[in-house]
């Protein structure tokens, strides 16, 4: 397996996500779409490690790994507080933090 | 020749000695009028009772401590009877020192009795004068700092701390002139009078700068110990901006249109401002600057000129008012025009500038407290058309209203004879056109004055009574009666005292020159003075003596309507200082609404109106955020490539 093929996969797994994250509405599914495209540029990273016979790459994407957790954590209460008042877990809702 | 008197003066200016003995306290000669404005003004209401024996009583206390001193000076030998007096160090920054100090000599000690003397009786004369109004104590508070500030004046060592008298002095004539504020002309008086002092005050700063700009000091000692270095074109430039100083303060043309105006205020007010303090503030200056003004030919000249055109401007006008008051008034502006001439003389005139101005003091401060006499018992009444036969009704102002009168109009022996002739002497003494055209109009203006006093003299006191019905004059008490004797004796004697064996002339010579010696008392310039008097008293008599005075004026054609307008000057100063004032302030405004704050507001609109409409890309909603950082990440990476490559 050549590295074109690990590039070419998180390519596709992060697109998969950016877009996801464009084009749903659901909170749930977005913070998803968020995890896939942390993991396909993990995948990157780690691809390119082990090419370079580097251990950079592999120790960033531990680093990734823990700032996604946390991240999910922080997001999924701010989720559930939402849920609990709007009865809606639709980001277009949550929408009045604006002008 | 300038020259060597001018170093002779510095000499002697430079080398005031330290005081010592009785003069060191020379500083309680301010501390007790002062302290006395400070009591009446701070004590407020509690003094009310006994504020007007504080504010009749310091100006005395000054007044024999003044004589003291005084006496003192007169034990030293005359060439060391100026002594500089240590107060304190008052401004030291880097090399900019400024001691506050008194330099006691001959030219400040004549004013400091001046002031104090004259004062003193002034203040006695307001007690009976002022004694049925609220305010008196207020009033002597104000008129306590007159006299103190107008002593700081002439009593400094240095030009700074004379600037704050300077000052002092306006601000006191200011609250006095508007002292009836209830009233709608006093306070726009006092305005006036206080805008035209800016303006001379304008040229006294100026003056003040430019001294430390060329001598690096300030100080009496400093500026005349050397003033030859400076050059001619600094020092005709100081000596033209110390007489823009001195003609606001003493009136001259072209800023005395605030001097008529200034009969608003209570008559010991005008008592005070026309005889001991204030208007003679000029001349003080002009004098004491004597070591500037000789070695500018072209400073003198313009002292000169405003001198002589003043005693005419103001003996016009003195012909033309029916108002008592105002007629006095232009009666001191044409005085102090002498005072002024003689001062631009030089070292020929010093001495008698000051001379005038002392029997000037007693003479007009007599007249001034008959004027508040006669109004005071004819129910402020000030109109001379409705006077007329007083001198039985009030023997004793009649009388020593008279003996002003006869000074001023220099009848000999009188003491306005003894000072105003070597003035005119020394006017045509100087010699060539200009002596010729300046002696001509001091000898003009002495006949004019002769008319003018004679046309008050003969409406208020003689004639016909033309009164009105409730109106019972009779002699005021001898609270006010008491200082005008006094006046009246020093009216009779001042000026032969004197003049006569050269005593203030050998007296005031080490500080500010010796004038040539005087010729006989009987020569043709004394005598064609006289032979003017007598015409014009004649023809005073022949208009308003021998004939009844209409009880309202006639009407008049071009001369006599200028000089009742007060040959315009207020016209003058509309046109020529106020409209184009106010033109450039609508100007300015124009300017400020329209080109900066045009450019402000259109700056502040543009930013304003864009972040209204940039706003709006703030939704809310997460997925448009979320595709502006996408479409931001793209774009950086598609620059990066594109650089890259």
């Amino acid at each position: 397996m050549s590295p074109t093929h690990f590039v070419a996969l998180a390519v596709i797994l992060f697109v998969i996500g950016a877009v996801g994250v464009l084009v749903r509405r659901n909170a749930l599914v977005i913070l998803m779409c968020v995890e896939l495209m942390l993991n396909a540029v993990n995948l990157a990273f780690v691809a390119f490690a082990r090419l370079h016979a580097n251990l950079d790459g592999q120790v960033i994407a531990f680093f990734v790994m823990v700032v996604a957790a946390a991240e999910v954590v922080v997001g999924l209460a701010i989720l559930m507080a939402i849920f609990r008042a709007r009865r809606s877990a639709s980001v277009d809702d949550a929408s009045l933090l604006k002008y | 020749m300038t020259s060597s008197l001018a170093a002779a003066h510095a000499a002697s200016a430079t080398t005031a000695l330290a005081a010592a003995g009785v003069q060191r306290a020379a500083w309680l000669l301010l501390v007790f009028p002062l302290a006395g404005a400070l009591i009446l003004l701070l004590g407020g209401r509690r003094t009310n009772r006994f504020g007007h024996i504080i504010g009749a009583a310091m100006p005395m206390a000054s007044f024999v401590f003044g004589v003291i001193v005084f006496f003192a000076m007169l034990s030293y030998p005359a060439g060391q009877r100026s002594r500089d007096v240590h107060m304190f160090t008052w401004i030291a920054v880097g090399r900019f020192h400024v001691d506050a100090g008194l330099l006691l000599d001959q030219l400040s000690i004549s004013f400091v009795l001046l002031i104090t003397g004259v004062g003193s009786l002034i203040h006695l004369f307001a007690v009976g004068y002022m004694a049925s109004d609220p305010e008196r104590r207020r009033f002597f508070g104000y008129m306590n700092l007159f006299v103190a500030s107008m002593l700081l004046l002439v009593l400094a060592n240095n030009y700074l701390a004379l600037y704050v008298g300077w000052e002092g002095v306006g601000l006191a004539s200011y609250l006095l002139i508007g002292f009836w504020q209830y009233k709608p002309e006093p306070p726009v008086a006092a305005k006036k009078a206080f805008i035209a002092n800016r303006v001379g005050d304008f040229g006294l700063t100026v003056a003040i700068f430019l001294m430390f700009a060329t001598f690096g000091t300030v100080s009496f000692s400093g500026v005349f110990g050397h003033p030859g270095t400076a050059g001619t074109p600094t020092l005709t430039a100081l000596g033209l901006l110390l007489l823009l100083g001195a003609c606001g303060k003493s009136a001259q043309v072209p800023l005395q249109s605030w001097l008529l105006d200034a009969m608003e205020g209570p008559t010991p007010v005008s008592a005070l401002i026309h005889a001991a303090t204030m208007v003679t503030a000029g001349v003080y200056l002009i004098v004491r600057s004597a070591p500037i003004f000789n070695l500018s030919q072209d400073a003198r000249l313009a002292v000169t000129i405003v001198g002589a055109v003043t005693l005419l401007f103001g003996a016009i006008i003195g012909c033309a008012k029916d108002d008592i008051k105002k007629a006095l008034a232009g009666s001191t502006m044409s005085q102090i025009g002498y005072m002024t001439l003689a001062a631009g003389l030089g070292p020929a005139g010093y001495v008698f500038a000051i001379a005038h101005l002392i029997a000037h003091g007693f003479f007009k401060a007599g007249l001034f407290l008959g004027a508040g006499s006669v109004k005071h018992e004819m129910d402020d009444e000030v109109d001379m058309r409705r006077f007329g036969g007083l001198r039985t009704a009030m023997p004793i102002t009649f009388v020593t209203f008279g003996l002003g009168y006869l000074g001023i109009i220099g009848c000999p022996p009188f003491s306005g004879y003894f000072t105003k002739d070597p003035i005119i002497q020394a006017a045509f003494d100087k010699g060539g056109a200009s002596g010729a055209i300046l002696g001509a109009a001091a000898l003009l203006g002495a006949g004019i004055t002769a008319f003018y006093m004679t046309r008050v003299m003969f409406m208020t006191f003689f004639g016909e009574r033309r009164w009105e019905e409730e109106a019972h004059p009779h002699e005021a008490p001898p609270i006010m009666t008491s200082p005008m004797i006094v006046l009246a004796i020093g009216s009779v004697g001042a000026g032969a005292f004197l003049i006569l064996a050269n005593r203030f002339v050998n007296f005031l010579t080490p500080v500010v020159g010796s004038p040539p010696p005087a010729r006989g008392l009987i020569n043709w310039i004394s005598l064609s003075t006289l032979a003017l008097v007598i015409v014009g008293v004649a023809v005073a008599w022949a208009m308003y003596g021998r004939r009844p005075v209409p009880a309202v004026a006639p009407g008049a054609r071009f001369p006599v309507t200028a000089a009742r307008r007060d040959l315009y000057g207020d016209a003058f100063n509309e046109s020529v200082l106020m409209r184009p004032g106010q033109w450039l302030t609508r100007l300015s405004v124009y300017f400020d609404n329209r080109g900066v704050d045009g450019l402000v507001n259109t700056l502040a609109a543009t930013v304003g109106g864009t972040s209204g409409r940039m706003r709006r890309v703030q939704t809310g909603f997460v997925r448009s955020y979320a595709l502006s950082m996408f479409v931001g990440a793209v774009l950086l990476l598609g620059a990066f490539l594109l650089v890259r490559i």
